[in-house]
């Protein structure tokens, strides 16, 4: 894959934003402007960023309820995210969903989900859709390392591979499901392994370089959409905050997240972009500047927005409005 | 021997006191060791118990309360947390399918003497998949018993009930209530599974409820009290048995029901309890009963709407007035 310098800073600018746009997430959780949970995808965004360039606008992409980064590298405006968890109506669900349930039709992001591998099978009816109505889609699908011990998981991959659909199955492997660390989890902690064993294509990256995991995605999107089934990325990585904003992080040594923010995946990139040459520090305060504005603009929007009118509570239970 | 403690510190006192006096019983869920329980139940047992009783699962709901249940067969008295009921759905198989039915199907030779315990309930904007109060569809279950601990003393009490008991027994713990403090009487005999307990008297209307529910309804009473209606307020304790003597005693008394309910109307414990009323006290009442539960909509995230979406005392109010008019 060409690594040219527009690209790498695409990226840097992406993951960057997904930083941002985060912090200032805690700093409004602080402010009890975003209630209810707040999973935080700091430290792992080349994940989303390097898979979501891999694919095309016409494919499908699923995700879990640490997806702020998903939807943002998927394309979804910040500031109808920051919106959607302020519980305003100018949110990309009206704030019916919060910050574990954003959806958006326009890029095909089909949430945001809060039970664990629930999106796996789901994945697999949408592939399976494509493959039918012959769509040149994939369907890729981002779920925790925790899924994988779900029976979900495995009934999920299986379908997949049985019936060689479509899908990128994408295990973001961040050693820990909540504070249970994978090796008390799982008998086979090398999770790549298990898609092996249902005969899906499957590798282990470098989940905290985003242009592994790009190199990765593409040529995994590449072999899909040429028909040869299901493909497993696992993208090795870590959380640096906690599983939500109400963890201690009683499970884990300091020592082991300071070790880890060391591959911190901006700081990766921004070796690779120094080592290219043309970046500079005016480069890099700039990237901020925008993504600061972005940011800002979000917050901004958010806390202009308005309710839905109470009468509406009932709305959006059934397609023709009404409960009769 | 009476103190003051939180619901959390009452379901843990109750478990490490079951699992001191008796070795059979153990504790499984997730996050229940090392992360503490993701309610902090859980908290420190590990380091009192190890984690041969304390036992961390893998995101793996269906095959921990299989296990449970197969534990339980074998001679353990095993506690099953399911984190919250929203994900008890993905165990649902092995406790209506194994729990509720084995005793059934072996003719009454195999019984299965298994706790579990989950948060239920909404109102912390936790949206569509975390917020639901499912309890009284377990209730529709016959070989299951479902309980409802609102109070501290029952937090401590059910746990110890439940696990005397020799079937499945399923405690569901209103999440918003963990921080809750009462008092804790340790040497008092608990009210029995299936006993309702009055926790205000009174002549103008009954409001029967459970779990968190019956605090709004308390506060409603001190309301409705200012305004000359004096509500009985009856804590069900438990869903399945239900206690329809002390109902039907209170129906017989006040001649007007209210229900309070967090889960939706259609289908639910509320309309059970009103089916119950008409068969067993129609000629008693003196108005149609009435209902205040959640609204008909999978919960939103956005506050005002959630919200709106919950009983609250002030529509408890305005039910109970309802009721009392033309009088
Ligand atoms: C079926 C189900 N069980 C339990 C939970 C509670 N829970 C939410 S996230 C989580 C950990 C999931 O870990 P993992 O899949 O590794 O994803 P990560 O949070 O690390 O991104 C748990 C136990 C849930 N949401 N759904
Ligand atoms: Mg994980």
């Amino acid at each position: 894959m060409q690594t040219d310098f527009a690209l790498l800073e695409h990226y840097y600018r992406q993951m960057l934003l997904i930083r941002r746009f985060e912090e200032k997430c805690v700093e409004m959780y602080s402010h009890e402007k975003i209630r209810g949970f707040l999973h935080l995808y700091i430290g792992e965004e080349a994940i989303a960023v390097g898979v979501t360039d891999a694919v095309g606008p016409e494919d499908n992409v699923l995700a879990t309820y640490r997806e702020h980064g998903h939807a943002i590298a998927r394309g979804i405006l910040p500031k109808t995210i920051m919106a959607e968890m302020f519980g305003k109506a100018e949110g990309c669900c009206l704030g019916r969903g919060g910050s574990m349930h954003l959806f958006d039709a326009a890029t095909r992001f089909y949430g945001g989900s809060a039970i664990v591998g629930a999106g796996l099978p789901l994945a697999v009816g949408m592939a399976l859709a494509d493959k039918r109505m012959k769509r040149s889609r994939v369907t890729v699908c981002f779920f925790g390392d925790g899924a994988v011990a779900e029976g979900e998981f495995h009934e999920s991959l299986n379908l997949a591979a049985l019936w060689q659909l479509p899908i990128l199955f994408v295990c973001e492997n961040n050693r820990y499901g909540m504070g249970t660390a994978l090796e008390l989890s799982q008998s086979e902690p090398n999770l790549a392994k298990k898609a092996l064993s249902y005969r899906i294509t499957a590798s282990q990256v470098d989940g905290m370089d985003v242009l592994e995991v790009a190199k990765a995605a593409t040529h995994a999107v590449s072999q899909i959409k040429e028909g040869g089934g299901p493909v497993f990325l696992e993208c090795l990585a870590y959380r640096f905050r906690g599983h939500s904003m109400f963890d201690a992080e009683l499970y884990r040594d300091k020592a082991e997240v300071e070790e880890w923010k060391k591959k911190d995946p901006l700081l990766v990139l921004q070796s690779k972009l120094e080592s290219e040459g043309s970046w500079t520090s005016t480069k890099k305060d700039e990237i901020e500047k925008e993504v600061a504005a972005i940011v800002n603009e979000a917050v901004e929007y958010a806390e202009q927005g308005t309710l839905e009118p109470l009468e509406d509570l009932e709305k959006f239970v059934y397609s023709s409005g009404a409960d009769q | 021997m009476s103190e003051t403690i939180t619901y959390r510190e009452a379901l843990r006192a109750a478990i490490s006191e079951a699992m001191q006096k008796d070795e059979r019983v153990f504790l499984m869920g997730e996050d229940v060791g090392r992360y503490g329980g993701s309610f902090a139940v859980s908290m420190g047992l590990l380091e009192q118990f190890g984690s041969e009783r304390i036992i961390d699962t893998p995101l793996s709901e269906s095959a921990f309360t299989g296990a449970g249940i197969g534990a339980a067969l074998n001679g353990m008295r095993p506690i099953v947390e399911i984190m919250t009921v929203n994900f008890s759905l993905l165990a649902l198989d092995q406790i209506m399918n194994n729990a509720a039915t084995i005793l059934h199907m072996s003719g009454g030779q195999f019984n299965v003497p298994l706790v579990i315990r989950m948060a239920t309930g909404g109102g912390k904007q936790l949206g569509a998949q975390h917020s639901h109060s499912l309890e009284g569809w377990y209730a529709h279950i016959p070989g299951l018993k479902v309980l409802t601990p609102a109070t501290v003393q029952d937090a401590y009490d059910m746990v110890g009930l439940a696990l005397a008991d020799p079937d499945p027994v399923l405690i569901f713990e209103n999440s918003l209530l963990y921080n809750a403090k009462g008092e804790l009487d340790t040497v008092a005999t608990p009210l029995p599974i299936g006993k309702a307990k009055t926790m205000r008297s009174g002549k103008d209307v009954s409001i029967l409820t459970y779990g968190i529910s019956l605090f709004k309804a308390l506060e409603a009473a001190e309301i409705l009290s200012k305004e000359g209606i004096e509500a009985e307020v009856i804590d069900l304790r438990s869903l399945r048995p239900l206690d329809d003597m002390a109902i039907m005693e209170s129906v017989r008394k006040t001649h007007r029901v209210l229900i309070v309910d967090e889960g939706w109307k259609s289908g639910s414990i509320s309309a059970e309890i009103m089916a119950r009323i008409n068969e067993q006290a129609f000629y008693e009442l003196d108005a149609p009963m009435i209902r205040v539960c959640s609204a008909e909509v999978p919960f939103p995230y956005a506050h005002h709407l959630e919200q709106a979406a919950l009983p609250q005392p002030e529509k408890i109010v305005a039910a109970a007035k309802k009721l009392m008019e033309g009088i």
